[in-house]
């Protein structure tokens, strides 16, 4: 079980997509729902959203960026090798209503997130726009697939070396002041959600977001991943991970993601040398 | 050796030989370092023997304590550790963690003039001896029923229920929604107390049984109840625990360095963190640390963190000594290890600083006023006592609730006000056909062994239910 079946790499190699053999949880899966994955004996519980999955192969696909140690050890896994615990899938699946037009926006990794939800949304009959962007050209992913996913896509890169020259919210803004747009689901880096759940609310637009505190176990047993929402603490790994954003406190989110900051740096770097050493 | 010479001698109780505290505040070895058999045999010979047992009555499952103690005495260990077995499956465990002093020790006829006889130690005694140098000889199976049971959680309370299943011919699979199995034994009681050694060796004495074991399955999340049953199970158990934090529900609870006591133990125990950066999962290492309860988790949690480097570990408690629920052993332990206690105190609200991360805690006095309806003398705070505590770490261990991630994904089970699953004292069954539930999701935070107790009870009536019929 949970043997790796397909790998590739993406954005310059700073994001992967593994396919992973995981029956019981493909047979299960809904848009929006996450595993948690544990690489080996000692290491550590990392969720992960289901970019997709395959019922029929027994298969869950994940695609993450490299930003630590337990991602960097993720990204030497090749084809063939196995993780060692898979566990899901967990959290709420996305709430799909049929709702006329909308708008999926995504930033950096997110648009993996995000490319399922905004799947559904069109195939329960909804209008959907996309709005995607990266940092610059290169980090950009998925862009064929949220093209399919959606009616119209518009890609943004804040250094302009392709399509829109600046950042999602421009071209959202746009969106709102002329569709009469009726969701937003907004998932991306915690600066990107909560500048777009500020401008959501200008225009008085429903927007989802999803959040990806720090977890340990996913189940609602810890407590780790509480988030405040509408000035009442949750757990987003059982009543999330998405939330209504305009309730989202952000700002303590991305005060709780700094938690081990120093742990895993010492970490990450430790673990590159490591691997330099042979 | 009969009675009387041993009452002459007046045999003292047998002190159990301890790393030193000075050296085991450092690290997570295990505290008490059991009895030799010489040591053993000596503290049995302080047993009456009595024929109407007291210890007995104290015992949630009824251990035949005298007869144990007695096999012990003709140095007859491994016929000691069966009889145990026949009533306690865990005795290794149980051992270790029961409260005795309220239980079988509690009672103990000479527990009145002298110290009672140390069961505990004696239990723990013959369970190692038999990890250790026993024949691992299997117990004898009934032939196969055909009928296929599922345990969900590997608590004691289902691993006792897997286990006499099992050998009544049942064909038993653990679902556990964690990566390894054990329950509170292996996520919340820290190496220090319950060496996990232990705990996996009684695991895998079950699947040398047959009993199979998946782990990473949410019961609830990757399958339903319903789905087990049509997967063609007769009959399910569910042991899920508690597993809900409490938490104080006062201003700044979500700074960073503030834990639930479930967050932090998991942390350390299960994921290792205390052998960070070896194994991957972090953890705060506080300098100086609040410690917020005073039962067996808080415990737990402070000597935890006095482990893992702290200078100053402080439990936090707003009743008074009397009321603290922790084991004896256990409270004398951490002050051995230098924890402090602040009685009569309650935390109003949470300091942090400009990056969110805890630096200290606002405290009340409180004094004790009427009873409430737990019988305990109910804390008031006194008006204008405010003061604050530094702490860079704080962990929450006020207690647990029902996690409610199975029942509301299971139609037809009936739950109380609280959240805990209803079923019948004495058989375990729940409303939903074919499915019982026992142990902590049923009592609330309870006891090992009383968990293990409602496996057992569980376990008789399931057997009964595949031979004859609900
Ligand atoms: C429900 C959910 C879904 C997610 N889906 C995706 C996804 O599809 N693709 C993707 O690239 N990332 C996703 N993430 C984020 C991903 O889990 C983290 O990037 C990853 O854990 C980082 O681990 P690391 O050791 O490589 O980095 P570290 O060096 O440990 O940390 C880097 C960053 O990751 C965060 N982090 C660290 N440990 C955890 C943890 N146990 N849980 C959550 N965050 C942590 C830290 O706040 C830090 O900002 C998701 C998170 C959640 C909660
Ligand atoms: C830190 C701590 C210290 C303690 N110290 C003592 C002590 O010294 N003495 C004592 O007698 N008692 C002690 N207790 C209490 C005792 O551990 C519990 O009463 C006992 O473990 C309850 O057993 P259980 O089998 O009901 O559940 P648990 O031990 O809680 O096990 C339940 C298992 O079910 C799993 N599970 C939960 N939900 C699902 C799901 N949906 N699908 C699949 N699996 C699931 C959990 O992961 C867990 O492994 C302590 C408790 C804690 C937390
Ligand atoms: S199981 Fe617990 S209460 Fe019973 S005899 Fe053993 S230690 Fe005492
Ligand atoms: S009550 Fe005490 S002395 Fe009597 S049988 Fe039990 S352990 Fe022995
Ligand atoms: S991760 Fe533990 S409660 Fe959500």
């Amino acid at each position: 079980m949970f043997e790796i079946l397909k790998r590739h790499e993406m954005a310059d190699g700073t994001v992967v997509m593994n396919e992973i053999s995981a029956p019981k949880i493909a047979a299960k899966a809904r848009p929006g729902q996450f595993v948690i994955l544990k690489a080996n004996e000692t290491g550590e519980r990392i969720p992960l959203t289901m970019a997709d999955t395959d019922p029929k192969k027994g298969t869950i696909t994940v695609i993450y960026q490299v930003v630590g140690k337990s991602t960097a050890l993720f990204r030497g896994m090749q084809v063939g090798e196995k993780y060692q615990d898979v566990i899901g899938p967990l959290g709420q699946p996305t709430h799909l209503e049929k709702l006329g037009k909308v708008a999926c926006v995504g930033g950096g990794t997110g648009i993996a997130v995000l490319h399922p939800i905004t799947r559904a949304l069109k195939e329960i009959g909804n209008y959907v726009y996309a709005v995607i962007g990266a940092r610059t050209k290169d980090l950009l992913i998925l862009e064929d697939k949220m093209k399919a996913a959606s009616h119209e896509l518009e890609v943004c890169t804040d250094d302009g070396t392709y399509g829109h020259h600046g950042f999602v919210t421009d071209v959202l803004r746009d969106l709102l002041e002329r569709e009469n747009i009726k969701l937003v689901v907004g998932i991306g880096p915690v600066p990107m959600m909560k500048f777009l759940c500020k401008l959501t609310a200008e225009y008085g637009v429903k927007t989802l977001v999803s959040l990806n505190p720090i977890m340990v176990d996913g189940t609602g047993m810890c407590g780790c991943c509480r988030v405040t929402v509408g000035g009442k603490t949750r757990f987003a790994c059982v009543d999330g991970p998405e939330f209504d954003g305009h309730a989202v406190d952000f700002d303590e989110l991305a005060k709780r993601l700094d938690a081990y900051k120093e742990e895993e740096r010492m970490a990450y770097e430790k673990f590159m040398k490591e691997r330099q050493a042979g | 050796m009969d009675e009387k010479s041993a009452k002459k001698e007046k045999i003292p109780r047998q002190p159990m030989p301890e790393q030193k505290p000075e050296v085991r505040k450092r690290n997570f070895e295990e505290v008490p370092l059991g009895y030799d058999e010489e040591t053993a045999i000596r503290e049995a010979q302080r047993c009456l023997q009595c024929k109407s047992p007291a210890c007995v009555q104290g015992c949630p499952v009824s251990v035949d304590i005298p007869g144990f103690i007695k096999l012990i005495r003709e140095r007859e260990f491994t016929k000691a550790i069966r009889h145990i077995w026949e009533r306690n499956s865990l005795p290794a465990v149980c051992g270790r963690v029961c409260p005795q002093e309220i239980q079988c020790e509690g009672m103990c006829i000479l527990g009145k003039k002298d110290r009672p006889v140390a069961i505990g130690n004696l239990e723990r005694f013959v369970a190692d001896r038999e990890r250790e140098h026993g024949t691992g000889d299997l117990p004898p199976k009934q032939h196969p029923t055909g009928k296929r049971v599922a345990v969900v959680g590997s608590g004691p309370s289902g691993l006792t229920v897997a286990g006499d299943l099992i050998l009544k011919g049942h064909d038993v699979t653990i679902f556990e929604a964690f990566h390894k199995p054990g329950g509170v034994l292996v996520y919340g009681i820290p190496e220090f107390r319950l060496p996990k050694e232990i705990v996996y060796s009684e695991v895998n004495f079950l699947e040398r049984l047959g009993v199979r074991l998946e782990c990473n399955v949410v019961v609830g999340r990757t399958v339903s109840l319903d789905e087990l049953f049509e997967e063609g199970y007769d009959a399910i158990y569910i042991g899920v625990g508690a597993g809900l934090p409490r938490f104080l529900n006062i201003p700044g609870e979500n700074l960073i360095g503030v834990y639930s006591a479930n967050e932090y133990l998991t942390r350390a125990n299960l994921m290792k963190a205390y052998l960070f950066p070896k194994y991957d999962t972090p953890i705060v290492r506080g300098r100086n640390v609040a410690v917020f309860g005073a039962g067996n988790v808080a415990m737990d949690a402070a000597r935890t963190a006095m482990r893992l480097g702290a200078e100053r570990v402080r439990i936090v408690y707003r009743r008074s000594r009397d009321e603290m629920p922790a084991r004896a052993a256990e409270i004398h332990h951490a002050e051995e290890e230098g924890i402090e206690f602040h009685l009569l105190t309650a935390p109003k609200r949470f300091i942090g600083n400009e990056s969110g991360r805890v630096t200290g805690v606002e405290c009340l006095r409180m004094e004790l006023g009427k009873p409430d309806e737990s019988g305990r003398r109910r804390p008031v705070p006194v008006e204008g006592s405010e003061f604050e505590l530094d702490c860079d770490l704080a962990v929450i261990a006020v207690g647990a609730a029902a996690n409610p991630l199975l029942t509301q994904s299971t139609e037809g089970l009936e739950i109380n006000e609280r959240g805990y699953i209803v079923a019948d004292p004495e058989t375990g069954k729940t409303t939903k056909r074919g499915v019982w539930a026992g142990g902590d999701i049923v009592t609330g935070q309870a006891t090992v062994i009383l968990a293990m107790g409602a496996g057992r009870k569980a376990s008789d009536s399931i057997h009964k239910y595949l031979t004859w019929g609900w």
